[in-house]
């Protein structure tokens, strides 16, 4: 399969963009490697911003030249961008209506052993609260480059969130992909997966597994954490009747928090929400971690069959 | 620098300034009184001083001024209203629920470029918006003003080790160190000085001045010095002008009483007699 790291499509793309188009301005904290800038600082030197390790005043002097007009996007770790800079995230850039965007790269448990510092387990917990701030997680490099394109046509106060791994590439077509619009796979109604990032192919590897045993589900890649697409979780909640939530996050407050915000108080259905669980995550690879908490294709099947004995148990009493 | 009438005008408007603070934090029921009348002859005199037009807030020839210590609102609210940028029944709704003018400012008032309130936000907000205009090869220059004991925050450090690098020399920083912060003395609570020195050591051409000093003002406002940012530390007494606030910490927020702010009044007008 075809893989491309989200971080490799913002740099190919942006250094192009902004060969044209002389506002956009790309802040880095001595990340420009990790973030995969290549030739950008180089090429670009004018439209390249070195901020030394000071994530907090990286965000807001990004914030500070979008003010003027610059469209900013401010490049580093997640777990550093979304805590060590909440704050500033969420006084000079949403607060602000600064539309700055902010791309946390290896997120989640992508950074693997170098642990928990390193690890962004809580972002989206912390991302989403704040009030006019746009929360995306892209599952694949074609989602990434169709986001960044929406956010270069219209800013917004934006946070995304990016592995540091190359990914699979599920999507060919740009036009597909739209902030605040979820992508439905399949069209099984025994169960559905509502998954973000580099675990909905995973959950589509799953989806294939229970196939196998008669079982068919839906998967919804829920790119967009804030706004939710809460008519799609309508629909495939109405349609399945259970609903799994699977993420690279804490079990708290995530993608699973958001969804069960919305199906507790409109369409109540069983949920499973699956994550990393609240307690310290063993040293080791991100797909090693995975399979210790069984979130490889096998563990989410099982946890599909298990939740579906839940619903046909709940809809037999 | 100023001349002696130039000088006049500027003591009288600051004690009007200065009058007219108190009063609305009197009426509004409460506010940062200690640290906005400090600012008061910095904040007057950089009226008179920097580019605007409040018929035209967002006019593209203006400076850029930043009330990081965005706490002292009320000073700044206090001449926003005098220079026409509110108008003065805006004005009167301060305290009052939903009014535009909260606590601390937001860009929702017209002259107001950046939604402060939580310390250490102002050098890097002016930071970024002097890096952007040097970019764009623009003249207008970027005023921050910061309280003293709001160095705390090692947010302010970074951004100056930022506005150094970029050699944003199209930015001042004032900070009003009037040697108080709400728990006490700024020395005893966490020790600043030596800040001239820290802030050369940072890359500013730093001067240190009389807050209170109109000639003082006018004159820092205008050095300039290739390819660094210039730093004015302006001396300040806390609640300058109401005598009974003076330098007392507790002051740093409180609500006059009726009698304080009929005392100051009459403090004020006798101030302008003598200057008449």
């Amino acid at each position: 399969m075809e893989k491309e790291a989200c971080s490799s499509a913002f740099s190919k793309m942006i250094l192009e963009e902004a060969k044209i188009n002389k506002d956009i301005m790309v802040v880095c904290t001595d990340s420009r490697g990790s973030a995969k800038m290549g030739t950008y600082p180089d090429e670009l030197p004018e439209q390249f911003v070195e901020m030394g390790i000071a994530e907090q005043n990286a965000i807001t002097v990004s914030a500070g030249m979008s003010y003027i007009g610059k469209k900013v996007f401010v490049i580093g770790p997640a777990s550093f961008y979304s805590m060590r800079s909440a704050e500033q995230v969420k006084v000079d850039v949403a607060y602000s209506h600064n539309n700055v965007t902010v791309i946390g790269i290896s997120g989640g448990i992508s950074y693997g052993a170098l642990g928990a510092t390193h690890h962004s387990l809580q972002d989206i917990a912390l991302m989403r609260a704040i009030p006019n701030l746009t929360v995306e997680i892209p599952s694949d490099a074609t989602q990434m480059r169709a986001i960044i394109a929406e956010l270069l046509k219209a800013g917004r106060p934006t946070y995304i969130r990016i592995g540091r791994n190359a990914v699979p590439v599920l999507y060919h077509d740009m036009s597909e992909i739209k902030i605040g619009k979820s992508n439905r796979w399949f069209s099984g109604h025994d169960a559905a997966i509502i998954a973000c990032g580099q675990l909905v192919c995973k959950a589509l590897e799953a989806a294939e597994l229970l196939k196998k045993e008669g079982i068919d589900i839906t998967v919804v890649d829920m790119h967009t954490i804030k706004p939710l697409d809460t008519s799609m979780i309508g629909s495939v909640a109405k349609e399945c009747q259970c609903i799994l939530t699977l993420e690279e996050h804490s079990i708290y407050g995530g993608l699973g928090g958001a969804v069960s915000e919305f199906i507790t108080q409109n369409i109540p259905v069983p949920m499973k929400i699956c994550g990393i669980p609240d307690e310290d995550v063993p040293n080791g690879t991100d797909e090693e971690v995975f399979k210790y908490y069984r979130m490889d294709p096998e563990g989410i099947a099982k946890k599909v069959k298990d939740l579906i004995t839940i619903k046909t148990t709940c809809k037999n009493e | 620098m100023l001349n002696e009438q130039q000088i006049k005008k500027l003591k009288i408007q600051a004690s009007g300034i200065c009058e007219k603070t108190v009063e609305l934090i009197y009426h509004g029921g409460g506010g940062h009184i200690g640290g906005d009348l400090s600012e008061v002859d910095v904040m007057v005199t950089l009226f008179n001083y920097i580019k605007y037009d409040p018929k035209n807030p967002q006019w593209s020839g203006r400076d850029y001024f930043i009330l990081s210590k965005g706490h002292s609102s009320e000073t700044y609210y206090t001449l926003l209203s005098e220079y026409g940028y509110i108008d003065r029944k805006e004005l009167d709704t301060y305290g009052t629920f939903g009014s535009l003018l909260g606590g601390h400012p937001n860009k929702k008032i017209a002259g107001v470029e950046a939604n402060t309130g939580s310390l250490g936000h102002g050098l890097g907000m002016a930071t970024g918006i002097a890096l952007a205009l040097k970019k764009n090869r623009k003249e207008n220059r970027v005023y921050v003003l910061t309280g003293d004991g709001e160095l705390g925050e090692g947010s302010n450090w970074e951004a100056l080790m930022s506005a150094s690098k970029y050699k944003l020399d199209n930015m001042t920083w004032i900070v009003d160190r009037n040697f108080l912060q709400i728990s006490g003395k700024t020395e005893t609570v966490m020790p600043l000085e030596n800040l001239k020195e820290k802030a050369e050591a940072f890359g500013f051409k730093t001067v240190e001045i009389n807050g209170h000093n109109f000639d003082q003002i006018f004159t820092a406002l205008n050095i300039r010095e290739k390819d660094r940012p210039v730093c004015i530390i302006a001396d300040t007494v806390k609640g300058k002008g109401l005598a009974c606030a003076e330098n007392k910490a507790e002051w740093h927020h409180k609500t006059p009483t009726k009698e304080q702010l009929e005392q100051l009044k009459k403090d004020m007008a006798e101030y302008r007699k003598e200057l008449a």
